[in-house]
């Protein structure tokens, strides 16, 4: 049998693959097989499904089957296993949905677990209080390593304003 | 259409002999819809349908003509091309939901849509950029999310298809070339750091371990707790140390060896203005020590613009879209043989 790619070497390899219930053969020598990209092989090797796995290896205790197969996203329908499978997410309420598997493997993938970084502009005013109390948070312990307490003074009390600021509009939005 | 020229690279960037290009690519996903992973067919369309009429205003904010293509639009050569351009991801042109690119007037603005993730915004600029590309695709980023508005979370910032890009979804990657930290095996050291330093750093063309035409890619691989301009800032840093470092490497060798090094310089510019035959690995091994040899003044007459182009338009795609016709390999290498001695006549 001749290959159905190049149509000049023997093929060697033979794939059945089944779509939505029709049976489809290709044959190919081997070199067009190691070009076909459609092929899905068991196990393919992806930066995605490597992390995927990385995420059961971060948790301590063994997952429960349950787990996988319960936890949906009720946004986009994403299950656990699914995740694991693929490596991606499929909304961006699955961040929520998988919160207690995620947290752990974002936190080994960028040593870090909060967002630092560019906020958008329409961003809620709440958004830019919490980053402003972030970045004050640093620059008092900034200036008390250098032990200038009246600078210290000053920016912990606007850190206590913007908390108090914060918990105000928490309560008018609830 | 997709116009075959790359006109960004015309203008000349700080450290060319040495810098060819800074990448910045921003990963987006919108609230409003599933992201491409649980996306069907039809919202897919939708969403190209929806950015297109939300984003039509591009060209007059940004004072450039920007182009909207399908996919569906697009030959295999066209593609291609588009890929050896790094204007597209080898994921973006593979079969499977609809896909759409935004491309600007010079090609140094691009916009993936449906890609990994809803929107991968790419700015490319020669030379070393960072800060430049930064305030491009940041304008761009803003204009995007008043009209159409991001995923975004509290504490993990921009949310991504995959974890590994949550945050900033930045992606800062500059393109070196570092044909002396080749040769003196250097190199490896400077593996080592960057990876210390949370910086990837791969070689552009050659598969598996193999580096051809001594070109590597340097860019960030965290992009979470740390902030843009943090991020920049040291990729700048390690990138302006490892220049330094592949100048000293060069001054070495020449000072050691100077009548080998000349020689290997001379050679391959004899090579490239007078074979017939060309393949593209000869190619890019021949245009690395031009190049070498133009930073060491043993070469004139040649502009960074020109070896930077022939880098792009020596590939495969590129040779048969200008040639309008299917190529062989081996037409295609003598095709090369001659557009390269056509361009350094």
């Amino acid at each position: 049998m001749i290959c159905e790619r190049c149509n000049s070497l023997d093929a060697t390899v033979h794939v059945t693959k089944v779509i939505d219930g029709t049976k489809k053969e290709i044959h190919m020598c081997e070199n067009c097989a190691k070009k076909q990209e459609t092929i899905d092989f068991e196990t393919p090797f992806t930066t995605n499904n490597f992390l995927a796995n990385l995420i059961d290896s971060v948790q301590s205790s063994p997952l429960k089957v349950n787990y996988i197969k319960t936890t949906t996203c009720s946004k986009c329908g994403m299950n656990y296993g699914k995740f694991k499978q693929t490596g991606r997410l499929g909304c961006d309420e699955c961040y929520q949905t998988f919160e207690e598997k995620l947290i752990p493997l974002i936190k080994r993938v960028h040593g870090y677990e909060n967002h630092t970084g560019k906020i958008p502009k329409r961003a809620s005013v709440a958004i830019r209080m919490k980053r402003e109390i972030m970045d004050l948070q640093k620059e008092l312990d900034r200036v008390v390593s250098k032990q200038a307490f009246e600078k210290a003074v000053e920016i912990r009390d606007r850190i206590h304003y913007l908390e108090e600021e914060l918990k105000q509009s928490g309560e008018h939005n609830d | 259409m997709v116009n075959i020229m790359t006109n960004w690279m015309d203008r000349e960037g700080p450290l060319s002999e040495i810098v060819i290009s800074t990448r910045l690519r921003l990963a987006r996903n919108f609230s409003t819809y599933p992201f491409p992973m649980a996306l069907n067919q039809k919202s897919a369309m939708m969403l190209v349908e929806d950015l297109e009429n939300k984003i039509n205003e591009l060209d007059t904010v940004f004072g450039h003509k920007h182009e909207l293509v399908r996919l569906s639009e697009l030959n295999a050569v066209e593609k291609r091309i588009l890929l050896e351009k790094h204007l597209v991801s080898s994921d973006f042109i593979k079969p499977g939901l609809p896909k759409a690119l935004v491309l600007n007037e010079d090609q140094s603005v691009s916009i993936m849509i449906n890609e990994e993730d809803h929107i991968r915004l790419q700015c490319l600029l020669s030379g070393l950029q960072l800060k430049q590309g930064w305030e491009i695709a940041n304008r761009i980023d803003d204009y995007i999310d008043e009209r159409l508005p991001y995923a975004f979370d509290d504490r993990l910032g921009y949310l991504t298809s995959c974890t590994t890009n949550v945050g900033t979804g930045l992606r800062a990657s500059v393109m070196m070339h570092l044909p002396a930290l080749t040769m003196t095996g250097y190199i490896d050291r400077i593996f080592q750091v960057a990876s210390q330093m949370g910086l990837a750093i791969r070689g552009m063309f050659g598969e598996g371990s193999e580096v051809l035409g001594d070109m590597y890619q340097i860019s960030n691989q965290v992009t979470l707790g740390r902030t843009e301009n943090e991020i920049m800032s040291s990729l700048d840093e390690v990138v302006t140390q490892i220049v330094e470092r592949e100048q000293a490497a060069r001054k070495q060798l020449v000072d050691h060896n100077p009548y080998q090094i000349e020689d290997k310089i001379h050679r391959a510019y004899g090579v490239l203005v007078n074979a017939r035959v060309l393949s593209s690995k000869e190619a890019l091994e021949m245009l690395s020590y031009v190049r070498m040899g133009m930073g060491l003044g043993l070469i004139e007459d040649l502009s960074w613009n020109i070896m930077n182009r022939l880098l792009l338009e020596i590939q495969p795609a590129f040779l048969q879209k200008f040639y309008g016709e299917e190529l062989s390999p081996f037409e295609r290498d003598v095709k090369r043989a001659e557009f390269v001695r056509g361009i350094l006549k």
